[in-house]
């Protein structure tokens, strides 16, 4: 079990930042040609990272789209935040500030992300028009969230695995050293789920993490008039 | 009203107004003529659907997604979480799923997933790949003639997912595979040709002016001028040809003729650039928005002006106001204190708040004025100096020209505001009955006040929304002399006489 799981977080996390890598290089070197904002945008770059901020921590805009549905993602993703920055203890030697500050809201941060995507989840089938737009990924992502939430929350609260050994492992994998995994059925599905989720993450709609940022309908100053703004594929019409 | 051949949506209450249970296909069958060798040949398409089209219109897709940014994004963040569907005002029109924004855009995320993601290649079932048929084509002739690229999903999709963007890349890949829809490409074949979206031709153009002269004269004793292709006047007006043509738009043409007079600045009209309009950007076509801009340019230099304006007209201030620059610039030959280019509006309220016109209010008397906000003004570009002022602007000018003015509800205006169901390159005869229903969200809110404030006019700053309204007011029992141009209610209040 130690020689998988070490084989299979390496090569998971290899897909993961290779893969992610190659999509942001993508997105980051196509062109906007044109500018395109949703007005009201702001006309500076202060106001644009304000207005991505607000995207990326509030859901602004999904807040005037659909407050239930603003509500579900809320819950699922701060939950989700804070399970992320506990998980910290397993990588760091010294358990950080921010890591050591969430500690208290471990149990409730866990119990909202599992409660957030069962409702994201249950939606998916109870709302005639998202049903309609609903793919089988969509919820075999959804799935694979929620089973990555209830096995972490039963080693928790359930059946409690041995998390100085995981420790161990993981701090030992960062400098390349084998020390053994507990062999708990639990964590073994645990983990593995979360080296699916890592693995397929460059692939799908988790993408929209990244994405958010390279929206040009939201990234872009609101300066058409001031500024020319020429891609170079564009530039090159200008030369015939 | 002759009795359509179709429902006409009720009208509820814009404050809860009901999202329609999904009906399937509802809106399959409605599509806008193709257009014919004769449309395509002259931009350079090719005239029909030739053997091997499948694999071109995969390469095309290849070549937008590498040069559009907004287009690679958008196939790939969507999360399907649904705050999108009931925000299109065709969906709530029709209630045809395919008109939710996201499934509209799922019609081309399918075919991206099955080309261009190893997902969609290996499992397409998995995330709903298909391979370009033609029974794909077909729907997406039927559904991104459906959009009237509003925008207005962009404004509530938390990535800001624009699906006007995908529908104008679909249409410019049917475009390239030689499966244009007739009423856009003929339109940029006339400007091409004659130089405007009517086809008016300079000496009928002339005329007309002439006419709209002596129609002044006769009205207010005033000779104001409208000239035409005056080398030398300080700005060169810009505005859409069927503001030389029909009503109400040619009553606002008149009131940007009085507004100039009034300031005491010269200004002139160009045969050249007699269409403010352009179509291109409906296609998704670069090069044809690019080239139908560069009339603009080359009418500014013959001309010798110092600044351009543009007239009334939504998509034209769009591509005006956020891509000129881009298309046509550098406008380093223009008088550098102005932007160019400037919006009437920005001008009029300008001279307004400068005291350099003024405005009689008994001259709307009896008139309750609402607005609507122009999608492509609302969403797409801006005026004035600040954020927002697009909003701001218009309605300063309005509650200047009238003795009232009132808000339609909250959630239909500003960058919230519905289309008027017409935009887009769908203002044509075949399409009435989506625009009928796509109208019914605009026409709920505008009963509304109506039923509560007495509102008797609607004010408009675009053409096409200007046309669409006269059109479909009837439908729903109102009057079609209820929408007025913006320049309207400023040429019906303006103070002519002496200006010194
Ligand atoms: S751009 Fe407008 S018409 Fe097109 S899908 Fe979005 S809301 Fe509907
Ligand atoms: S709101 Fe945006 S992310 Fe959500 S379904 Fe619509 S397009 Fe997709």
């Amino acid at each position: 079990m130690t020689i998988f799981f070490a084989i299979l977080f390496c090569v998971s996390t290899l897909v993961l930042v290779a893969g992610l890598a190659m999509k942001i290089a993508q997105y980051a070197r196509t062109p906007a040609p044109l500018k395109i904002p949703t007005t009201p945008a702001p006309l500076t770059k202060g106001g644009v990272a304000l207005r991505l901020g607000r995207e990326a921590v509030l859901f602004e805009s999904l807040y005037r789209a659909n407050r239930l549905l603003w509500l579900f993602a809320i819950v699922f993703h701060l939950g989700l935040a804070v399970v992320l920055i506990r998980h910290g203890r397993y990588f760091q030697a010294e358990i950080g500030f921010l890591t050591q500050l969430v500690q208290p809201l471990a149990q409730p941060a866990g119990l909202a992300m599992v409660a957030g995507l069962g409702l994201l989840l249950v939606r998916r089938f109870v709302s005639e028009r998202v049903r309609y737009v609903t793919r089988p990924s969509d919820i075999l992502m959804l799935v694979l969230l929620l089973g990555i939430g209830v096995t972490g929350m039963a080693m928790k609260c359930v059946v409690h695995t041995d998390i100085v050994a995981v420790k161990a492992f993981f701090t030992g994998l960062m400098g390349f050293e084998l020390r053994p995994l507990p062999n708990d059925p639990l964590l073994g599905l645990h983990l593995l789920l979360v080296c699916l989720l890592m693995i397929v993450f460059p692939f799908s709609k988790l993408l929209h993490a990244p994405g958010l940022f390279f929206s040009p309908t939201r990234n872009q100053t609101d300066t058409p008039r001031e500024v020319r703004h020429l891609a170079p594929w564009a530039a090159r019409l200008e030369e015939k | 009203m002759a009795a359509a051949p179709f429902d006409i949506p009720a009208l509820g209450d814009p404050a809860r107004h009901p999202v329609p249970a999904i009906k399937a296909d509802a809106m399959a069958a409605s599509r806008p003529y193709v257009a014919a060798e004769a449309h395509q040949q002259p931009l350079g398409f090719p005239g029909e659907l030739t053997e091997g089209w499948e694999k071109r219109a995969i390469d095309h897709m290849g070549g937008l997604l590498s040069k559009y940014r907004s287009l690679q994004v958008f196939m790939d963040i969507c999360v399907k979480c649904g705050a999108c569907t009931d925000k299109c005002h065709y969906f709530l029109g029709t209630a045809d799923p395919k008109n939710m924004p996201v499934a509209r855009a799922d019609l081309f995320r399918s075919v991206y997933r099955r080309y261009f993601t190893p997902v969609g290649k290996l499992a397409p079932g998995l995330v709903g790949a298909r391979d370009m048929s033609k029974e794909v084509l077909d729907e997406w002739y039927s559904y991104f003639h459906q959009c009237s690229q509003c925008r207005r999903c962009s404004v509530f999709c938390p990535y800001g997912i624009d699906t006007a963007e995908i529908s104008m890349a679909a249409r410019d890949i049917m475009d390239s595979i030689g499966q244009g829809q007739k009423y856009c490409n003929e339109i940029i074949g006339k400007v091409h040709k004659i130089g405007n979206n009517l086809g008016l031709p300079a000496p009928a153009l002339i005329d007309t002016l002439e006419g709209l002269e002596e129609d002044i004269l006769d009205e207010t004793g005033v000779p104001v001028r409208l000239p035409i292709d005056e080398a030398g006047a300080e700005v060169l007006l810009v505005t859409p040809s069927a503001d030389f043509f029909a009503e109400p738009h040619v009553l606002g043409l008149m009131g940007y003729a009085k507004v100039f007079h009034a300031a005491g600045v010269s200004w002139t009209l160009s045969t050249k650039a007699s269409e403010a309009g352009n179509f291109g950007m409906f296609i998704g076509n670069y090069e044809q928005m690019r080239k139908i801009s560069m009339r603009i340019r080359e009418a500014a230099q013959e001309l010798g002006v110092k600044r351009i304006i543009f007239g009334e007209c939504g998509h034209a201030w769009r591509v005006a106001y956020s891509f000129l620059n881009t298309l046509a610039g550098p406008w380093d030959f223009l008088d550098p204190r102005y932007p160019v280019p400037q919006h009437i509006l920005e001008f009029t309220s300008d001279l307004i708040a400068r005291k350099g016109i003024k405005l009689d209010k008994s001259g709307n008397d009896g008139m309750v004025l609402t607005v609507h906000d122009s999608c492509n003004v609302a969403r797409g570009a801006r005026m004035g100096d600040r954020p927002g002022g697009q909003f701001t602007i218009p309605r300063d000018v309005i509650k200047a020209a009238v003795p009232k003015f009132v808000d339609m509800h909250p959630d239909t205006i500003c960058d919230k505001t519905y289309c008027c169901g017409g935009g887009g390159g769908l203002l044509t005869d075949e399409l009435i009955e989506l625009r009928v229903k796509g109208a019914s969200p605009r026409m709920e809110a505008l009963k509304d006040v109506v039923d509560k404030e007495g509102v008797t006019h609607m004010a408009a700053m675009c053409a096409i929304c200007k046309a669409q309204f006269t059109k479909i007011l009837p439908y729903y029992d109102f009057d079609r002399e209820m929408v007025v141009s913006v320049h309207q209610l400023v040429s019906n209040a303006i103070v002519l006489g002496d200006n010194d």
